[in-house]
């Protein structure tokens, strides 16, 4: 799941960036209101984590620039202004979800997970395709009750397909998932991480649609 | 509790009450006066008609006789018989006299008039002594007459007066009210208004003389909205700023337990040096705020500074050997005293230097040097970064405000700091965008 990061202290940008990197998100982080701007006008992200006080202005404005894009990614917001007022006024500026500095790691990402959920339209965690079961929050994969261990990268391809079963990702789609906008997208690097979940998985189980791109195989 | 509207209707009542009194005195004394002249003339044309018309004759024929001549009045008046006349001869016996008159001699006085008291009632006389005949006429008048005729006019004018004054009284009353309105509207608006209500009393037909009042009261109302704006925004900012801080150790420390990678744990612990250090910091110039600010009166424009030895040893705290950014102090400060709170200018000096170190480029250099005489003199300290935006410069000592061109450690207190630090001892910063590129902080006098 791609995030961005919205925070201008440093220490904390950096470790929400590596810590929720580790609990298996693809986090990209800018420091100011511009750069947020810009970068959400750009990029398609799965959900937003938004400080509120920023150098260059508040968080609530990229989240109100954001609302009248029609851009309805799901925003977490965080402040050290948690103070009943605040939240409401968070909330009513078209944000999903609020949290209070200082907060729990493992809270952050699992309200991420939930935000995502949410916005896909399903109730329940777990993502189960047709025998193949896989838990965002554990990052566990099973086929038919037995586990498979599969790389980040791969990982973050067959959840992808999975919100959507039957929806065709194309390769750059997939790319937008795997990598940050600062990363260098190696050439072939989606056609290898296929060919390898295929081997793991199954031939069957992901379908090329010539011309389009990616998606979990039909029942023939 | 005093009260305007009690007072203004006493005021009133009492000056209304006095102005007539005064009216009806001055009516009585005049009216009296009148009375006097004209019944006076009567009097005398009486009493020179009387002696005129009597002969000798007549004064012989009637000798002696206890009766009077009886001059006949016509009797449908209050004021009937009021004229008594007494004829004497000039020997003392009475020849004769009116009806009502008494019989014993009204006045003593052969000319003239004059007043006596003739059986218990007071006499107006006026004599005339007709020396032709040897007779003297006297002819008086009852003065409770007089007065019950002047009386009679004053209570004509008092009775109206019982009836009036209350009426005017209770018109007074509700003038009094009605004139106070606009007072009254303004006392209800502010005690029905909530306690954090500082929105201003709207002035919708305000007579102009409480204008002013709600001015000042409105001007007041939002100098304490615009206190209560400032402290709001310092409690979310401090909070902000701390919490964090709080929050990018917490995570850090959470990644560092949550890694395999060893190279991800020793960053996340680096990152976790440099956030104590930035919370140091700021605990640090919390602390200095407050004590600039408990800092008392009396001391704050003694002293004397050396401002080269201050910033010597500033500079040697503050070098940033890794980035080699280095402080130069220019000779030429040795020379130059300031008299300022030594405290005092080392918090600016301290906060400003550690503001042109941070903002350096590698390899950087800061500056310092005097410009000006020994009175007029001025600390400034220069810099290679980024300089501050234009159109942030009035905000930058605004506490925990940030610009765009924040160095990572800051907190946006240290200018803030500066200037509460300067403005105490009587001087002032001054921020400038050098042309070539970099800050200029100018410690300078108040002007």
């Amino acid at each position: 799941m791609r995030v961005l990061i919205v925070e201008d202290d440093s220490v904390l940008r950096d470790g929400l960036k590596v810590g929720l990197g580790i609990v298996g998100f693809n986090a990209d982080a800018v420091e100011s209101c511009e750069e947020a701007n810009a970068v959400l006008r750009n990029h398609e992200f799965d959900a937003l984590v938004l400080d509120l006080m920023l150098p260059d202005g508040s968080g609530l404005d990229v989240l109100k620039a954001l609302r009248e894009r029609r851009d309805t990614t799901p925003v977490l917001l965080l402040t050290a202004r948690d103070q009943v007022p605040d939240r409401i006024a968070g909330l009513d500026a078209g944000a999903d979800d609020y949290l209070g500095k200082p907060f729990d790691l493992e809270e952050v990402a699992a309200r991420l997970r939930a935000l995502v959920r949410r916005a896909s339209g399903r109730p329940q965690a777990l993502l189960e395709w047709r025998g193949l079961r896989i838990d965002p929050a554990s990052q566990n994969v099973e086929l038919d009750g037995e586990p498979v261990r599969l790389s980040r990268r791969e990982y973050a391809i067959l959840q992808a397909l999975m919100v959507h079963p039957g929806q065709i990702l194309s390769r750059s789609q997939i790319e937008e998932k795997l990598y940050g906008w600062q990363e260098e997208v190696e050439s072939n690097a989606v056609e290898v991480h296929i060919h390898n979940l295929r081997n793991k998985l199954g031939t069957e189980m992901i379908r090329t649609v010539r011309g389009f791109g990616y998606r979990l195989g039909e029942e023939s | 509790m005093p009260s305007i509207s009690k007072r203004l209707f006493l005021i009133l009542v009492l000056t209304t009450s006095l102005v007539w009194l005064s009216a009806v005195l001055w009516i009585f004394l005049s009216t009296r006066a009148e009375v006097e002249r004209v019944l006076d003339a009567r009097l005398m044309e009486a009493g020179r008609m009387v002696s005129s018309l009597i002969s000798r004759q007549e004064r012989d024929a009637v000798p002696d006789r206890s009766t009077t001549v009886e001059i006949p009045l016509r009797e449908h008046s209050a004021y009937e018989r009021q004229l008594s006349c007494q004829i004497w001869s000039l020997q003392g016996a009475l020849i004769s006299r009116s009806d009502a008159a008494p019989a014993e001699k009204l006045s003593e006085q052969e000319d003239g008039i004059s007043e006596t008291v003739v059986d218990g009632e007071r006499w107006r006389v006026y004599a005339i002594t007709n020396t032709d005949i040897g007779i003297r006429v006297l002819v008086g008048d009852n003065l409770s007459m007089r007065d019950h005729l002047v009386n009679d006019v004053i209570r004509g004018l008092l009775l109206p007066a019982l009836f009036i004054v209350p009426v005017l009284a209770v018109l007074i009353w509700f003038s009094v009210r009605r004139g106070l309105e606009p007072l009254r509207k303004i006392a209800g608006d502010l005690e029905a208004r909530h306690a954090t209500d500082l929105s201003p009393i709207e002035d919708v037909d305000t007579a102009k003389e409480i204008v002013p009042v709600l001015q000042s009261l409105n001007g007041l109302f939002a100098r304490v909205a615009g206190l209560r704006e400032r402290e709001r925004n310092f409690t979310a900012f401090a909070a902000h700023e701390l919490r964090t801080p709080l929050a990018g150790l917490k995570t850090q420390a959470q990644v560092a337990l949550a890694s395999e990678d060893p190279a991800i744990r020793d960053q996340a612990l680096r990152q976790i040096v440099v956030g104590v250090d930035r919370t140091g910091r700021l605990v640090r110039q919390l602390l200095d705020m407050s004590a600039v600010e408990a800092l008392d009166h009396e001391s704050e424009k003694r002293g004397v500074v050396r401002p080269s030895f201050v910033l010597r040893s500033l500079a040697a705290e503050l070098a940033d050997r890794a980035r080699q950014v280095s402080v130069e102090v220019a000779p030429e400060m040795d020379a130059v005293e300031l008299h300022i709170e030594p405290e005092l200018f080392t918090l600016a000096a301290r906060n400003l230097m550690e503001n042109a170190v941070n903002h350096s480029p590698p390899g950087g250099v800061v500056r310092c040097r005097v410009a000006g005489q020994f009175e007029a003199g001025q600390v400034i300290i220069e810099d290679d970064g980024p300089g501050i935006p234009e159109e942030e410069l009035p905000r930058v000592t605004e506490r925990f405000f940030r610009g765009r061109n924040k160095a990572p450690v800051g907190s946006g207190l240290g200018l803030a700091i500066v200037e509460l630090a300067l403005g105490r001892s009587g001087w002032r910063l001054q921020l400038q965008n050098r042309d070539a590129g970099g800050l200029r902080a100018v410690i300078a006098q108040a002007a």
